[in-house]
């Protein structure tokens, strides 16, 4: 589904990613670990369409498209989805308003009409419940007075409601109580199937406790320098990440 | 060139949507501007003599006025002699109802989407249909009427309540009160009259279309709104002008009074024509808004979203002369291409605890130049007071500006004002948030930009609260990032 060759990526000339690859396939999950400035962000926001980066070599293939061709949009319309770290406000827009435009929109470009709202609210209420989200808070402007937890199961309730084949969970633990983690996990994998993938980028194992990867690569001064499975992370937890680098 | 600017550029480009005109027979007065054409326009209008007098005298006033310099607009030097003063679309004889109005007439606004026909008035508003300088027809005056609200034409009003226009004409705004006031005090032909009495709830919505249709002339409507005491109307009004090269003068007059415990709410979606890309044509629109709470417990409330016309002058503003009174702006101020707008509010506190709230929010693209301009004075008297002020700029690319004049005048110690501004800039990372959720630039600036504009949007009649916001959408189609 994804494929990642030799990767190399700046940020006004500052080298981030420096020949990564990564290979995905549907009904897997991966997960990136590694230490801050690593590149893991860069790696997330490159795949979804960042404008302010520059690839200087290497290419991505999504489906059998060059990945990088397509704006974000595109690529949003073709099922990848970001779940953001940091979630962005925008005021005087409820979530609702917001969702519905983005799955309209979707709908639009695979030639399908409009939900009416009816459907809407229905697919909206069932999708509610994965991430025990309540209406209130979908009324109120998109992620504005949101709490850190708040914020994180809106992502994962907007990645329920646009179905996506590839999501990409950027440090959607962080900030995260033990009981929203529960849920956010509980809500990835409810809508983990044979036909999506999911990348979840992570400091932490802790997420890996409740979402089980089938990889777990390390993601080190732009390169990804080890991978295996579920107990990579658990050793990392352990050691750090020196006895890698070393 | 980066991918903002080429978007931004896509974004500014769209064409103004009503600029077509509507070929009726007009009787058109003569260019120019002098004591003959002001007795033509009043004896077309068959005016008793006291009011031909109160339009020489506004005139000989005007003449020596200077047009206003202190806005933040660049006005080209306007030659009132080459405007005609008096247009209308020929008419048979005195119109019966509207089975009599030119059918080419009635096409214009259904064109519109506003149908001035019988079986067609499902929509719960009452209409009175502005062309050039005349009201065309005003529709549900019988049913309005049964609860006593008048609610017709300036030119009727003068005919059939005389009282009233005698003692409410030039009140609220004297007529030499500035120099487009004096003008169109002068040489007004028409507008709508509307008077609410006592303890009376309007129940519908009312409103008043204006279109400019004929070339070089100017538009010069006088709106009277009256609130007799515990009353409540709202009130709306919307305008449209076709596509011309040469600039056309617009220079209307609004003026309410308010009574006791009355309340008025007056809402403006304007949308002029304001030029081509290139800032050649357009409407240059200079008003006088301005409301009276005269009575204790009164309350006027402004609503204006301002998308078109090449340049706005505008401040509509609350005299807050009953204690207690209120007095709100809430504003929308869009600008695009080489549009210019200088506009904001006046609150004046006299009366003991009153209280005045300004929302502005301007947006300015394209290479616009966008002007909040509000004074708030509260006056010795004026105890126990209140104001609050935000005025939020937004700016659309880096050509455009957008500035902030706010004048306070505070006379005593017992009163409160805020005031609050910001200017920002359409985020990056909001606008990547809408694209990686799938929704494309275009749609992702209209949405952020009527998440900002929704406070506004919130004050306006449920219909055109919609249709401001497809308005605000189109006028910046094509413009950010």
């Amino acid at each position: 589904m994804l494929e990642i060759k030799n990767l190399h990526v700046s940020v006004n000339n500052n080298k981030i990613l420096k020949g990564l690859n990564l290979s995905v396939n549907k009904g897997e999950i991966h997960a990136i670990m590694g230490p801050n400035g690593s590149g893991k962000s860069t790696l997330a926001s490159i795949i979804a369409g960042r404008k302010e980066y520059e690839v200087n070599q290497g290419s991505i293939i999504y489906s059998n498209k060059k990945l990088l061709e397509l704006s974000a949009d595109e690529r949003a319309k073709q099922g990848i989805f970001l779940a953001f770290q940091y979630p962005i406000e925008i005021p005087g827009i409820s979530t609702t308003n917001f969702i519905k435009t983005a799955v309209n929109k979707i709908r639009e470009s695979k030639g399908k009409k409009p939900l009416d709202a009816v459907s809407f609210l229905k697919v909206m209420k069932e999708k509610m419940k994965i991430v025990k989200i309540n209406q209130t808070l979908l009324s109120r402007s998109i992620n504005e007075g949101f709490s850190g937890g708040e914020k994180k199961r809106n992502e994962i309730f907007q990645m329920a409601m646009l179905n996506p084949k590839l999501a990409i969970l950027d440090e959607t633990d962080s900030g995260l109580d033990i009981d929203a983690l529960k849920i956010v996990a509980k809500g990835v994998n409810k809508l983990k199937s044979k036909n999506n993938a999911t990348i979840i980028i992570t400091h932490y194992q802790r997420l890996l406790n409740y979402i089980i990867p089938d990889y777990v690569h390390v993601l080190i001064d732009g390169k990804i320098v080890k991978s295996g499975d579920k107990n990579l992370a658990q050793e990392l937890e352990k050691k750090g990440y020196d006895w890698i680098r070393a | 060139m980066n991918k903002d600017e080429k978007i931004l550029k896509n974004f500014t480009s769209k064409d103004y949507e009503h600029g077509w005109s509507t070929d009726i027979d007009v009787d058109q007065a003569p260019n120019g501007l002098n004591e003959d054409i002001i007795k033509l326009i009043s004896k077309k209008k068959n005016e008793p003599n006291w009011l031909l007098k109160w339009r020489l005298d506004a005139f000989s006033k005007f003449k020596k006025m200077k047009s206003p310099n202190w806005a933040n607009l660049k006005i080209p030097k306007i030659d009132f002699q080459k405007i005609s003063y008096y247009s209308a679309p020929k008419q048979k004889s005195k119109l019966k109802s509207l089975k009599d109005v030119d059918p080419e007439i009635l096409k214009t606004f259904e064109k519109l989407g506003i149908s001035l026909k019988e079986q067609e008035r499902l929509s719960g508003v009452a209409v009175d249909a502005v062309i050039d300088s005349v009201s065309i027809g005003t529709t549900f005056k019988e049913q309005l009427s049964e609860l006593g609200i008048i609610f017709c034409s300036f030119s009727e009003a003068v005919e059939e309540h005389p009282e009233l226009i005698k003692k409410y004409l030039g009140m609220v705004v004297p007529k030499n009160d500035n120099y487009f006031a004096a003008l169109n005090s002068a040489v007004f032909s028409d507008g709508s009259f509307c008077y609410i009495p006592k303890g009376v709830r309007c129940p519908m919505e009312l409103s008043t279309y204006f279109r400019i249709n004929a070339a070089n002339t100017g538009q010069f409507e006088r709106t009277l709104i009256i609130a007799d005491d515990n009353s409540y109307v709202s009130y709306l009004e919307g305008c449209t002008a076709p596509m011309r090269d040469e600039n056309q003068l617009h220079a209307a007059v609004v003026e309410i009074f308010a009574g006791e415990n009355a309340e008025v709410k007056y809402s403006t979606i304007q949308n002029w024509y304001p030029g081509d890309k290139n800032g050649k044509g357009g409407i240059f629109n200079f008003v006088t808004k301005r409301g009276i709470c005269y009575g204790d417990y009164s309350k006027i409330s402004w609503t204006q979203v301002e998308t078109g016309s090449a340049i706005t002058w505008k401040y509509p503003s609350c005299i807050l002369k009953g204690h207690h009174s209120k007095g709100e702006f809430y504003s929308v101020a869009v600008t695009n291409n080489y549009q210019q707008a200088d506009t904001g509010t006046k609150m004046i506190h006299i009366g003991k605890n009153t209280i005045s709230k300004i929302i502005s929010k301007g947006i300015s693209a394209g290479f616009s130049q966008n002007s909040y301009r509000g004074q708030v004075r509260v006056m010795k008297r004026a105890t126990e007071s209140r104001n609050f002020s935000q005025c939020d700029s937004l700016l659309l690319g880096n050509n455009c500006g957008a500035h902030t004049f706010p004048y306070i005048d505070v006379e005593n110690k017992s009163s409160i004002i805020e005031h609050e501004a910001t200017t920002s800039k359409i985020g990056e990372d909001q606008m990547f948030y809408c694209l990686q959720r799938g929704i494309d630039e275009e749609n992702a600036v209209a949405l952020i930009v009527n998440g900002y504009a929704k406070e506004v949007f919130n004050q306006l009649p449920m219909e055109f609260s919609v249709e401001a916001s497809k308005l605000l959408s189109l006028t910046l189609e094509g413009s950010v990032g």
